[in-house]
C-alpha cells in the first residue's frame, strides 16, 4: 500500500476549475515535487492535502488513514510555507516548541499560571525543550533559539520553519516553495540540505515549486501540472528524456525544447522543409503533429551537409556551453542549438549552416499534445525530399 | 540636521507651535484658573500666572466637597469594564470576519458598517426604557452594557487582522491549535498595537462621556467623572470656578498621563505598521 494516495481530487472556485481530477500515489519515504507554472493548481493541491482547504470531490489517504474529512490539526501533516509563517511574537525556540506543546500537553497544562502547577507538566516541558534543542542542533540553529523571527535572516528563518515542521515527526511533509525567498547561492545550498533532511526523516514529502531545476534536482519523482491537470508523474530523467505531453517537454529543460508544427503527408511521412522524415510506424495521414527535439541533440555542420539549412541569428556564450539561435531557411522556424564551446568556434551571426538532428532523439506529439508512442520515432537516416 | 534653521523649517515649526498653542490654550487656561482665588478670577484683567497661588485651597475644596476618589474609581471601573468586554467580544468577531469563510460574512460586514452609522443618541430612548423596566438604572450595568459590543472595535480589528498573513493562521492550524487557540495564542499577541489604539479611543470616549451617564445615573454613588463635575458645579460649587477647574484638572489628568505613556504604541497602532515579520 502506498504511503499517500490522492484520488481524483477536484476543486473549483465558481466557474474557475483549479483542479480537474488529480490522482497521485507516493511510496513510503518518497520525495515528490509538484511543478508547474503559476496558477496550475499545485499550491491548491498542497493546501487540500494539508486540510487548509476542502476539495470538492476526491479522496486523500495517508498511512492507511482517510484524511479527506479530517481537519488540518488531526491529519498529522507538517508544512513549510513560502513565507515561513513563523509566529512573530515567539522566539525561534518557542516557535519550534509550539507543535510539540499542542500535542503533548493537555489544554489545562498549557494555561499560563495554572498549567505550571499541574502534575506531570514539568517533565513534559523538559522533554519538549530537549527535543527542540536536538532538532535545532541538527539544523545548526541552536545559537538562534532565543531570537525572534524579526531578528533573523531569511535563511535562518527558513531553517527554523523546517525545524518546526520536522520536530514532531509528521506522517507527511508538505513544502510550499520554501526556497523561493532565498537568494540564488543560498537556494542551491538549501536544496541539498532539504534532500538530506528528507533522507534522514524518511517521511513522504510533497514539494511544490515553480522552478523546474529545483524539481529535477531534488525529487525522486516529479509531477508536472498544467492548468489543473497532472500531465506526467515520473522520475526526473523520464520527465526530461521521455515527456508524455508537449507541455511537459516545453516546461522542463533550459533552453526550451525546439518544436516544429507539421502535418503527416498522405504516405505517412513527415516533411520538414526540404527534408522528409520516415517514421518506423505509420502516422495517420493528414493529422497535425508537433515534432520536438532538445537543443543538445542538435549539432551544426557546414552548409551542404545532410540536415536542415539555417542561418545563425545570435550566439550566447555561457561558459561551459554556447547557445546558438538559428532560423531554418525553408520554413522560418527558430531552432536553438546547445553546443560545447569547442564546437562553436568559427560560428558568427548571419552565417549559413546546416543543422543536424540526432534522429532517435526526435519526439512526435499529436494534435492533443500527447506523445505518440515511442516506436514512432524517426529513422536516423534522413532522405532528401523529391526534387 | 546641525544646519541652521532654514526658512522653511522655521516656518513649519512656527505654524505647528501656533496650532499646538491654540489647541492647548483651554487646558493651559484651566491649569491657570485652578490656581487662582475667587477674586482674581472675576477681575477684568486676564493673567496667565496667578498673582497669588490658591492651588492648595482649590484642590482641597475639590477633594472635600465631592468624593473625588469615588468619581475616579467609578470612571476606572466603567471604562475598564467597557474596554475589556468590547475587546473580548470584538476580537473573535473580527477574526471570524477577516479570516474564516462562512455564508453570512458579507451580510455581517454590511451590518457592521450599518452599526457604525447609528449614533448612541438614536437608541438611547429605547435603551433607557429597557433599563428602567429592568430596574437597572443607577447601576454599573446601565453604564457599561450599551457599549459592550463596539462595531467600531470590530471594524478596527477587522482591518488589522486582514493584514495578518493567512499562512500564519494556516501554520497554527497545522500545529494543532483550535480556532479559539489561534485567537488567544497567535492573533492577540500580535494585535497589541491595534488593541492599544482602540484602548485610547474607547477609554477617552467613555471617560469623557457625559451624555449616557446623565441619562441613566442620578445617584452620585455611580457618577462617572464628568457627571460628578456636573453635580459638583450644580450642588456645591456654584460659581467657585477655581475649585471647579481644580476638579476638572484632577479628572483629566489620568487620561493625559495614560496617553503620554502609550503615545508610541498609539501612533504605531493607528498607522497599522505594527506587524513586521
Amino acid at each position: 500500500m502506498s504511503a499517500l494516495s490522492i484520488t481524483n481530487v477536484t476543486k473549483s472556485f465558481g466557474e474557475n476549475h483549479i483542479l480537474k481530477g488529480i490522482s497521485l500515489e507516493a511510496e513510503a519515504g518518497e520525495f515528490i515535487a509538484l511543478v508547474g507554472p503559476s496558477g496550475c493548481g499545485k499550491s491548491t493541491l498542497l493546501r487540500i492535502v494539508a486540510g487548509l482547504e476542502g476539495a470538492d470531490s476526491g479522496e486523500i489517504v495517508a498511512g492507511g488513514r482517510d484524511l479527506t474529512r479530517l481537519v488540518a490539526a488531526e491529519r498529522n501533516v507538517a508544512m513549510v510555507f513560502q513565507s515561513y509563517a513563523l509566529y512573530p511574537h515567539l522566539t525561534a525556540g518557542q516557535n519550534i516548541a509550539v507543535p510539540l506543546a499542542m500535542r503533548n500537553l493537555t489544554s489545562m497544562q498549557r494555561l499560563p499560571v495554572i498549567g505550571s502547577l499541574l502534575p506531570g507538566q514539568k517533565a513534559i516541558r523538559t522533554d519538549i525543550m530537549r527535543q527542540v534543542t536536538d532538532m535545532a542542533r541538527s539544523l545548526k540553529i541552536d545559537h538562534l533559539l532565543d531570537r525572534k523571527p524579526g531578528q533573523m535572516s531569511g535563511g535562518q528563518r527558513q531553517r527554523v520553519a523546517l525545524a518546526r515542521a520536522m520536530v514532531r515527526q509528521p506522517g507527511l511533509f508538505l513544502m510550499d516553495e520554501p526556497l523561493s525567498n532565498l537568494d540564488a547561492n543560498l537556494r542551491v545550498h538549501a536544496r541539498g540540505e532539504i534532500v538530506d533532511l528528507h533522507r534522514r526523516a524518511g517521511v513522504p514529502t510533497l514539494y511544490v515549486t515553480h522552478d523546474q531545476a529545483e524539481a529535477l534536482s531534488m525529487a525522486d519523482r516529479v509531477a508536472v501540472m498544467m492548468s489543473g491537470n497532472l500531465l506526467q508523474l515520473a522520475a526526473p530523467e523520464v520527465i526530461y528524456d521521455d515527456p508524455a505531453h508537449i507541455e511537459v517537454a516545453k516546461f522542463v529543460g533550459q533552453p526550451r525544447i525546439n518544436t516544429i508544427a507539421s502535418r503527416v503527408d498522405a504516405d505517412g511521412a513527415v516533411t520538414l522543409g526540404t527534408w522528409r522524415l520516415q517514421p518506423h510506424d505509420r502516422l495517420t495521414p493528414g493529422s497535425d503533429i508537433t515534432v520536438a527535439i532538445r537543443s543538445e541533440f542538435l549539432s551544426i555542420a557546414d552548409l551542404g551537409a545532410p540536415g536542415l539549412p539555417a542561418h545563425i541569428e545570435r550566439l550566447e556564450f555561457l561558459g561551459s556551453e554556447v547557445i546558438v539561435y538559428t532560423k531554418l531557411d525553408a520554413i522560418g522556424e527558430s531552432m536553438v542549438v546547445k553546443l560545447a564551446p569547442s564546437d562553436a568556434r568559427g560560428l558568427v551571426a548571419g552565417k549559413p549552416v546546416t543543422i543536424v538532428p540526432q534522429g532517435e532523439r526526435l519526439m512526435v506529439f499529436g494534435a492533443d499534445g500527447l506523445r505518440l508512442p515511442a516506436d514512432l520515432t524517426f529513422t536516423t537516416q534522413l532522405e532528401r525530399a523529391h526534387g | 540636521m546641525t544646519n541652521t534653521l532654514s526658512f522653511g523649517r522655521a516656518f513649519r515649526l512656527t505654524l505647528l507651535s501656533l496650532g499646538a498653542l491654540i489647541f492647548l490654550a483651554p487646558y493651559i487656561f484651566m491649569i491657570s484658573t485652578a490656581g487662582k482665588g475667587q477674586s482674581e478670577i472675576f477681575t477684568s484683567s486676564l493673567s496667565l500666572i496667578p498673582t497669588q497661588f490658591f492651588y492648595l485651597e482649590n484642590f482641597a475644596k475639590a477633594f472635600g466637597r465631592v468624593s473625588m476618589g469615588q468619581l475616579l474609581w467609578n470612571g476606572v471601573i466603567v471604562c475598564g469594564l467597557i474596554f475589556v468586554i468590547q475587546v473580548i467580544i470584538a476580537i473573535p468577531c473580527a477574526y471570524a470576519m477577516a479570516k474564516l469563510k462562512f455564508g453570512a460574512a458579507r451580510l455581517l460586514m454590511a451590518l457592521v458598517m450599518l452599526g457604525l452609522l447609528v449614533p448612541i443618541h438614536a437608541t438611547s430612548l429605547p435603551l433607557y426604557v429597557a433599563f428602567d423596566s429592568a430596574a437597572l438604572l443607577n447601576s454599573y450595568t446601565a453604564l457599561v452594557a450599551p457599549f459592550s459590543i463596539s462595531v467600531f472595535a470590530i471594524f478596527l480589528f477587522l482591518q488589522f487582522f486582514r493584514a495578518m498573513p493567512d499562512d500564519l493562521i494556516h501554520a497554527a492550524r497545522l500545529d494543532g491549535m483550535s480556532e479559539l487557540g489561534i485567537v488567544m495564542r497567535v492573533i492577540v499577541p500580535n494585535a497589541w498595537p491595534a488593541i492599544t489604539a482602540f484602548a485610547i479611543f474607547s477609554v477617552v470616549a467613555h471617560w469623557n462621556d457625559l451624555y449616557w451617564p446623565l441619562i441613566v445615573v442620578s445617584n452620585q454613588a455611580y457618577a462617572t467623572p464628568p457627571l460628578g463635575l456636573l453635580f459638583f458645579r450644580a450642588a456645591e460649587a456654584g460659581d467657585d470656578y477655581g475649585a471647579l477647574m481644580a476638579a476638572t484638572l484632577i479628572i483629566t489628568l489620568p487620561l493625559v498621563a495614560a496617553f503620554l505613556l502609550a503615545q508610541k504604541r498609539f501612533v504605531e497602532g493607528i498607522t497599522m505598521t505594527g506587524l513586521k515579520g
